[in-house]
């Protein structure tokens, strides 16, 4: 799909500069007028090489990013490894790459004796490392169900389908919320990412911080209610695709891909459906916990605020504040500044991400600027 | 039957004047470089494997043990995977029965499928259809595992529902076939019916060539006899290939064991408060797909520590099903003559 809107995108283009060269008999000067206007901020160039790994939840974001950089630095050669938030640490840890990428900021506090990630990523670097805030992926809660293409729920009884307490789609607590629906007596098949997974914590935290009652597990990326188990996000989205009743948590984009029905919350402001700017809401309410430039975030999953979508997840860039090889620095900066910016941001959108609101993205910028 | 055309009689199991067996040579070197190079190299080769297996063995305990330790939980009898945390509990009973479950349903199809088309191939197709034939079944074997999975979860998986409903509601009775709410696609049962094809080239490539040597007086002489057609093949040409029956089934068995990404495409998994199940309807995960499903999230010696001790198992599962394999070959090897 990607690469048809690319190929359209080379298309209008081309058609744009075919205009301007019947109105300008100068044909060199239009194409530098066109491709100044198409990228707005100034993208500095770097060649070399820049290695990353890390959280798959945000592989299509930065992958956009790099080939719009490389659209713009042909030297550049950037690498993404998806391989996972905890394999993205490892390796940044290791000096195996220069950047992870990871779907929560780095654990302050040591697991299983071993010293925590914050103290092992700053002993590494010689200077702290910093989680940057980069893309926020909104967390879809993806249905099918014959006939019913709006839904709504309330974290309270979100948490009880996805607990195995409500096994029916007829059952009283979702028709209240739904009035008009006209819900069939489908049993609820609830599907879970079978393997560990940055979304299944994030979802879990957001049903313990807005229904703890009717969530009772802690938050972890290994799943702890009800259903079946599937393979990645990929996984879960076709067995909620090719199953009647079936209802999954799942990245936005694939919700959007597969075609699945996605529920609107309701936190108790009133019923939000998932759009970008719903969730760049959640993400300005969000406080910092990180300290000066690191701006890991805590999300305010129970929040009330009007038009705000909860759910969702926001991928880190974790960097070195002060790299060792000062080249490398200017390269990783050079790289982030672009992802940072307001072009790549808003374009991330189509694909299924948020865009950072612009009280975050500001504060980004400013920490990316302060690495070297 | 102590004497044949094939070549092997009483005689030849007669040692010779100096106690070695006719058919060894006496193991002279001439001393030749080219003969000591190749004596070299091939000790060496069967030296490299011994050492390269004693050495995984070597490896997957020694990451296993500290894990092991500290283990809070029966590892064998325990159904329960919390592997990290300050009090770790985990056992490898589920993944030991979905590993032999989805196994042992491969091979029940695999293995008399195997043997069927093998002596079609050998026995009733005309020599214009056989070479063809073989070349197709030999073909599975080359598509990817990955491939397979998808192909069971996208297309074969649409048609498996009725097959599984109807056994559901014909022998539901047994626990082995109750109803465990999964899409037929998803479970034990039809992760076994892909592996089943994937380990099918194995199992009739090995079989086919035994059966193709079967020695003509054998078949023959049972036709002379009087024998129809399938009374030939089950007196003569099945217990002369019995051994390679038995070692392609276990090399099939070996795959299916072992067999990671397809079952993990295929299977769901169990979520951490259902009940156990003896249902091959049920989803679970296997060794294989379990490591496999959660290698990217490594994050603690004690954690890896526990999944590799889960590899240690599928390594002395693997290693003792092949040893009595052996055995197997070895006892009808006596009692064959």
């Amino acid at each position: 799909m990607r690469i048809s809107q690319l190929a359209g995108a080379a298309l209008l283009g081309s058609l744009a500069l075919a205009g301007c060269g019947s109105d300008n008999t100068s044909g060199t000067a239009s194409t530098a007028e066109a491709s100044a206007s198409e990228s707005a901020t100034k993208v500095e160039c770097f060649s070399g090489t820049v290695n990353a790994e890390g959280s798959s939840a945000q592989k299509n974001a930065i992958e956009e990013a790099i080939a719009s950089y490389g659209e713009a630095c042909a030297d550049a050669k950037l690498n993404y490894n998806p391989t996972g938030s905890g394999a993205g640490i490892k390796q940044f840890i290791a000096g195996q790459v220069d950047f992870a990428g990871s779907d929560s900021a780095l654990k302050t506090e040591g697991k299983d004796g071993a010293q925590s990630e914050a103290a092992q990523a700053e002993a590494f670097c010689g200077a702290p490392a910093w989680n940057i805030p980069m893309v926020t992926g909104p967390i879809a809660i993806a249905f099918n169900v014959k006939g019913i293409d709006k839904l709504v729920l309330t974290p309270a009884v979100a948490a009880d389908i996805f607990s195995g307490k409500i096994t029916s789609w007829d059952d009283a607590a979702i028709a209240a919320l739904n009035k008009d629906a006209k819900l069939p007596a489908t049993p609820i098949k609830v599907f879970f990412r079978s393997d560990e997974s940055g979304t299944t914590e994030n979802f879990t935290k957001y049903l313990k911080a807005a229904a703890a009652e009717n969530w009772t597990a802690d938050p972890a990326k290994k799943w702890t209610g009800a259903g079946e188990g599937k393979e990645k996000s990929a996984g879960v989205s076709e067995g909620v695709k090719s199953t009647d009743g079936g209802i999954t948590y799942v990245e936005w984009s694939y919700a959007k891909d597969n075609k699945l029905g996605v529920a609107s919350i309701d936190n108790g402001g009133g019923a939000v459906e998932l759009t970008g700017e719903a969730v760049g809401k959640a993400v300005a309410a969000a406080t910092q916990v990180g300290q000066g430039n690191d701006l890991a975030l805590k999300l305010d999953y129970a929040t009330k605020e009007a038009g705000a979508y909860p759910i969702l997840l926001v991928t880190y860039e974790i960097v070195c504040s002060k790299n060792k090889d000062a080249e490398k620095g200017k390269n990783i900066k050079a790289f982030l500044s672009h992802f940072a910016s307001s072009d790549v941001q808003k374009g991330l959108e189509e694909i299924g991400y948020a865009p950072l609101p612009s009280e975050v993205q500001t504060k980004v910028v400013a920490s990316i600027d302060a690495l070297s | 039957m102590s004497t044949s055309i094939t070549g092997h009689s009483v005689t030849d199991d007669l040692p010779g004047p100096d106690g070695r067996s006719p058919h060894d040579g006496d193991r002279a070197g001439t001393g030749r470089l080219g003969d000591r190079l190749f004596g070299g190299a091939a000790t060496g080769s069967g030296l490299v494997v011994v050492a390269l297996v004693t050495l995984v063995g070597l490896f997957l305990v020694m990451q296993a043990v500290p894990s092991l330790l500290n283990n809070n939980a029966n590892f064998l009898t325990s159904t329960e995977w919390v592997p990290s945390g300050s009090e770790p509990r985990f056992g490898i009973a589920a993944l030991l029965w979905a590993t032999v479950v989805t196994s042992v349903i491969a091979m029940v199809i695999a293995v008399p499928l195997g043997v069927a088309v093998a002596l079609f191939i050998t026995q009733y197709a005309p020599a214009w259809l056989a070479k063809p034939a073989a070349t197709t079944v030999d073909l599975l074997a080359a598509v990817p595992s990955i491939v397979y999975g998808f192909w069971g979860l996208t297309i074969a998986g649409q048609f498996i529902d009725p097959v599984t409903g109807f056994l559901q509601r014909t022998l539901g009775w047994i626990p082995f076939f109750g109803d465990a709410g999964f899409s037929g696609r998803s479970t034990l049962f039809f992760a076994g019916m892909i592996l089943a094809i994937m380990i099918l080239p194995i199992i009739t490539a090995i079989s086919r060539e035994v059966f193709a040597q079967v020695p003509v007086a054998h078949k023959e002489g049972a036709l002379a006899l009087g024998a129809t057609q399938w009374e030939m093949i089950r007196t003569a040409v099945l217990p002369f290939g019995k051994p390679g029956v038995i070692s392609g089934a276990m090399l099939g068995l070996g795959r299916a064991l072992g067999e990671t990404l397809a079952v993990m495409i295929l299977l769901s998994t169990l979520n951490p408060t259902a009940s156990w199940s003896w249902s091959v309807f049920n989803g679970g995960e296997t060794f294989a797909s379990k490591i496999a499903l959660n290698a990217g999230e490594f994050d603690s010696p004690q954690k890896t520590g526990a999944y590799i001790a889960a590899g240690l198992v599928l390594f002395i599962l693997t290693f003792l099903v092949n040893a009595v394999a052996r055995i197997v070959i070895e006892r009808r090897k006596a009692f064959s003559e």
